[in-house]
């Protein structure tokens, strides 16, 4: 990879580990630090790797460049040392120097610590959302506003606000792991945490980024994380074996997801003989797991239509299934994306001309799905209803990849 | 934007269905009920079972307890949604499509929701 390609990539995959790092290092109150630390760092890789080449271990590298920093930063300002010293002799008597740790283990500590530390309720929950967005899983402004379908400036202020708040209410970093919250403000987070998550995987999942390594990378951050928070006795509870359990089955279907030229294979077009069964088999019994308590949540039902997608056969009991949890999951959150797949399991279930009824009703006109599914319910229905739908969303897909999608799709059609 | 409850009225209650019947009308509301959240227009619902239910009245001064919403009058509740519409007359026609409407002498009742402001607008 060339470094032009190579710095961006980085930045994606080790941004979120050195400043979840230095950001546990450092406490709530010095969040701009940490994320001022691991933004020079990758300065000085665009600095200095185009004039002297990329160092053999680039992440290695990274690290070495962060640590220094850090360091440099605690040596200026010695009375910020004496703090953060004093909170590491607290937690480790053995050492006497700041020790900046990015092993794995200590990655994944501060992670997950921080997680729970900025899903703090003093802030909002959307800025709950953002900040681990950002700092934890390395989204930039922009991609956290489309998240939010808001703007960059809006994300901005609510980052900034948060922070200020997180500030003044002196917020602590406590290890979840040994128990110092109680389990009731365990509770209170993990609602937020998991959403974070759910958004991280989301985002390597569907995003239109055509960088395949990064995004699969996204979903296996995601899922490692849902995996610590059930090796966790507190955090172990029926929602988050039912948020794993879907990452698990839509993880399984990466390989026969794309071509040898990268291109999206559809759902229907798929070789299931690349799907991962190993992963089916993990989802598969995280669900069970996760049936165990009382409480259904959205995840439940999502894992649950997603474990009938890892069923290819077109059975009826299947799109039964599919219909009524998108019923279900409809009433507890409506997406517009649940509202068209909720249609496409009914033509499924109870046939086209029904589907077509319902379809008309959801008015989602600048959809580009609304209009595709649209022309896939008329066609052999009304072939002309069928290309004329096609036509419009033609129009409102944004990547030619779309748009030739579809084209296919009228190319079949016989209209006379 | 309203919010308005429609309410399933059945004419007589103490009918007994199959359990497969049961489970086709079952089905069915769920349809209903989805078809209108796939138009975010669902705000909320509950079904009102029969079993175990009691009726408290006031006779001569005093609270009398009773079984079940079967006295004199058959007609009984089974339950409710509340939706979010436009108009009434956009309500009218998320009623007309709940299943309940198959059994002859069932009715739908639609009510706009008080705005709890105190203006009963």
């Amino acid at each position: 990879m060339h470094h032009q390609e190579l710095i961006p990539h980085l930045f994606r995959t080790e941004f979120r580990k050195i400043a979840a790092v230095l950001s546990k290092l450092f406490g709530v109150e010095n969040l701009e630090l940490a994320e001022d630390i691991a933004s020079e760092t990758f300065l000085s890789a665009l600095e200095n790797w185009p004039y002297k080449g990329i160092p053999e271990n680039p992440v290695a590298w990274l690290y070495t460049v962060a640590k220094n920093k850090a360091k440099n930063h605690l040596q200026r300002n010695q009375v910020f040392a004496e703090k953060v010293a004093r909170q590491i002799k607290y937690s480790s008597p053995q050492k006497e120097e700041v020790e900046i740790d990015l092993s794995e283990k200590n990655i994944s500590d501060s992670q997950l610590q921080m997680l729970f530390a900025l899903c703090h309720p003093s802030i909002p929950t959307e800025a709950q959302i953002g900040l681990s967005l950002r700092i934890l899983c390395g989204f930039g402004i922009e991609e956290i506003a489309n998240a939010f379908l808001t703007n960059k400036e809006t994300i901005n202020k609510r980052l900034f606000r948060a922070k200020e708040k997180l500030r003044t209410e002196k917020v602590k970093i406590v290890p979840i792991t040994i128990g110092i919250i109680s389990q009731e403000e365990i509770n209170s987070r993990l609602e937020t945490v998991l959403t974070t998550l759910y958004l991280l995987f989301n985002e390597g999942y569907y995003s239109e980024s055509q960088d395949t390594i990064l995004r699969e990378d996204l979903c296996a951050e995601a899922l490692r994380l849902a995996d610590l928070l059930i090796g966790n006795e507190q955090t172990d509870q029926p929602n988050v074996r039912a948020l794993f359990a879907l990452m698990c089955f839509h993880s399984s279907r990466f390989k026969a997801r794309k071509n040898e030229k990268e291109e999206m294979i559809l759902y229907q077009d798929q070789d299931e003989t690349l799907w991962d069964q190993e992963l089916i088999a993990r989802g598969t019994y995280h669900l069970h797991r996760a049936s165990q308590g009382t409480k259904i949540s959205k995840y439940h039902l999502e894992a649950t239509i997603a474990y009938w997608n890892t069923q290819k056969a077109d059975t009826k009991e299947k799109w039964e299934s599919i219909l009524q949890l998108y019923n279900r999951l409809l009433q507890l959150e409506y997406s517009p994306v649940a509202a068209l797949n909720r249609t496409y399991a009914l033509a499924k279930a109870r046939g086209k001309r029904k589907a077509i009824i319902e379809a008309e009703k959801l008015n989602l006109t600048t959809n580009h799905f609304y209009y595709t599914l649209l022309g896939e319910l008329y066609t052999e229905i009304d072939n002309k209803k069928a290309q004329e739908n096609f036509q419009k969303a033609i129009s409102l897909a944004k990547t030619q990849t779309d748009k030739q999608t579809i084209q296919k799709k009228i190319d079949i059609l016989t209209v006379t | 934007m309203e919010e308005y409850a429609l309410i399933m009225r059945h004419e007589d209650g103490k009918k007994i269905a199959s359990p497969e019947q049961m489970e086709v009308w079952m089905k069915q509301t769920m349809d209903w009920i989805g078809g209108i959240a796939a138009q975010n227009k669902f705000v909320s619902g509950t079904g009102l079972p029969f079993d175990d239910a009691r009726v408290v009245k006031t006779k001569n001064s005093k609270a009398v307890v009773t079984n079940g919403p079967f006295g004199e009058i058959k007609e009984t509740i089974g339950g409710f949604i509340v939706v979010k519409a436009d108009s009434m007359d956009e309500a009218v026609e998320f009623a007309k499509g709940c299943p309940v409407l198959q059994g002859e002498g069932n009715s739908m009742e639609i009510r706009k929701i008080a705005r709890n402001d105190g203006t009963h607008q």
